[in-house]
């Protein structure tokens, strides 16, 4: 291998830079790469950001049990959050709940967790999801877990922000309702992208390459990120490159 | 001799009854998996597992082992290991039925039981399929302003609340320190029944710094000590999940057959706990 860093690295410090101004970012379950993103922009942010990663003890602060993630996300004290799918479409509707018609889905995955709620109350909401096939990313889910839109008169102060996948990073326009490509990760081309997205996207006729990390972020990832994570995530932890 | 609400395992277990709505919370906090294999012996069927607000390797063993008509849960995962095999298979057979929830709203079900109202609103969920899916849920205009639709849900009140907890004293009292939502649910729940790592001597009401982490013993009709009763699975800062013990579960319940030898030697009587 030439590179000088792995493909989960790269994601890691890609999710980081999308944290930047928050004061408080909160991380979910089956979420290590965010976790440890998370971890690391508050490296970054010399301490300024506040981290709460979901299943740890140390790297939580939370008091009032389980509920408390929601009623913080309700008033607005939450900046960022992580959602995910097994599905997602070109209007960033989500599903983490099967493929197929419901309920006699043909592949069955865990559930939604708090997406129903907490992608209409933050305000910027992170889609992660490493595998960009169109197996994944399809014309239309088969299921709602949560939507990337909602009428007018809905509350919903928050939403879909960007889309970082294992090939590049999307931001979404709420307005248009559409992703728009940002940048392709080293590595893969636009094509590619097209090739493995279901829906239609917006591209400008030139987009950059994603940033590779720094030197000084390899260097937190690989020593006391992988350190931190593996509180809530051993076995991530293990497979980080140190 | 073990005064109530003090009782062994089994006769905690023998609480349960069937058909009863079950309220279990998440890996974050103490799972009771000790209890769940004495459920598991007893043959418990019937149960309305509700899971606060997810559940895993507990939710997985009581579906594949029989226990479960319904689950209502936000999400059945065990996490690192992928997805819950014997959950899956129980669905793709149409053996159970799932309720489909979101956290927040398991969570804010059971605050509404826990104040004694019948039903609590909450955001976000409009437009959603897991609301389609829910017809005990509905959606009202707030009556306080104009057109603002907010979702109402029905009170979650839980025949029995189980979980595992660090410590109880010979009143009923339950030291469960951080993990609030096991104050909640011992609340909403008609019975809250708890397995414990060790039983002081001492009242826990009487130590300032505890009593504020404790579920006092009014709410609490069963404790059985069970040392490591979360095993495999972790427990706090006390002891780690036992990865490799899950991971063999992991692999026999690839199978159907494969999960019923697992479970078999599981239940069966032995001195020592061991998995597989």
């Amino acid at each position: 291998m030439s590179a000088a860093f792995t493909s989960t690295e790269l994601l890691i410090a890609v999710i980081a830079r999308l944290l930047e101004g928050c004061r408080h970012v909160v991380t979910g379950a089956s979420s290590p790469v965010p976790g440890a993103a998370a971890l690391l922009a508050r490296e970054i942010s010399g301490g300024a950001l506040r981290v709460n990663v979901l299943g740890a003890t140390r790297n939580n602060s939370f008091t009032n049990g389980g509920v408390e993630l929601f009623d913080l996300a309700a008033q607005g004290r939450i900046d960022a959050f992580f959602l995910g799918g097994g599905q997602i479409d070109g209007q960033a509707n989500i599903n983490l709940v099967g493929a197929g018609r419901y309920p006699d889905v043909e592949v069955r995955w865990p559930g939604s967790f708090g997406s129903s709620y907490l992608y209409f109350l933050v305000p910027r909401v992170i889609l992660f999801r490493e595998e960009h096939t169109r197996r994944v990313m399809v014309p239309r889910v088969d299921f709602i877990s949560a939507p990337g839109v909602s009428p007018s008169n809905v509350y919903r102060p928050g939403g879909p922000y960007k889309m970082v996948t294992g090939l590049g990073l999307f931001a979404f326009d709420r307005t248009r309702c559409r992703f728009r490509l940002e940048s392709v990760h080293p590595g893969h081309s636009v094509q590619e992208i097209v090739d493995n997205t279901g829906f239609d996207f917006d591209c400008p006729g030139q987009v950059s390459v994603t940033p590779a990390p720094e030197s000084s972020v390899l260097q937190l990832l690989r020593g006391r990120i992988r350190g931190e994570i593996a509180e809530a995530y051993p076995r991530f932890a293990t497979s980080l490159a140190s | 001799m073990l005064t109530a609400p003090l009782c062994d395992l089994p006769a905690l277990a023998a609480m349960i009854p069937n058909g009863a709505q079950l309220a279990v919370p998440s890996e974050n906090c103490g799972v009771a998996m000790a209890a769940t294999r004495e459920l598991v012996r007893r043959g418990v069927r019937g149960l309305h597992l509700v899971c606060v607000p997810v559940s895993g390797l507990q939710a997985e063993i009581m579906i594949g082992a029989g226990l479960v008509e319904t689950v209502e849960t936000s999400a059945v995962t065990l996490a690192e290991l992928g997805p819950a095999p014997r959950f899956t298979a129980a669905l793709r057979d149409g053996k159970i039925r799932v309720l489909d929830s979101t956290c927040p709203a398991i969570h804010a079900a059971l605050q509404a039981a826990q104040k004694g109202i019948p039903f609590i609103p909450l955001r976000g969920l409009i437009g959603t399929d897991v609301l389609a899916n829910r017809p005990d849920w509905k959606v009202i205009d707030n009556p306080f302003r104009t057109d603002d639709p907010i979702v109402l849900l029905p009170a979650i009140q839980p025949d029995i609340a189980l979980f595992h907890a660090p410590l109880a004293d010979r009143h009923g009292n339950v030291f469960i320190g951080r993990w609030r939502e096991l104050l909640t649910l011992a609340h909403a729940a008609r019975h809250t029944l708890v397995t414990v790592e060790q039983i002081t001597e001492r009242d826990l009401m009487e130590d300032p710094e505890r009593s504020p982490g404790v579920i006092p013993a009014l709410y609490v009709t069963g404790i059985a000590e069970a040392r490591r009763g979360a095993w495999p699975l972790r427990f706090g800062a006390d002891y780690p999940t036992d990865q490799e013990a899950v991971e063999r579960y992991v692999a026999a319940a690839r199978t159907d057959s494969g999960f019923r030898d697992w479970l078999q030697a599981w239940v069966a009587p032995r001195p020592a706990q061991a998995l597989a």
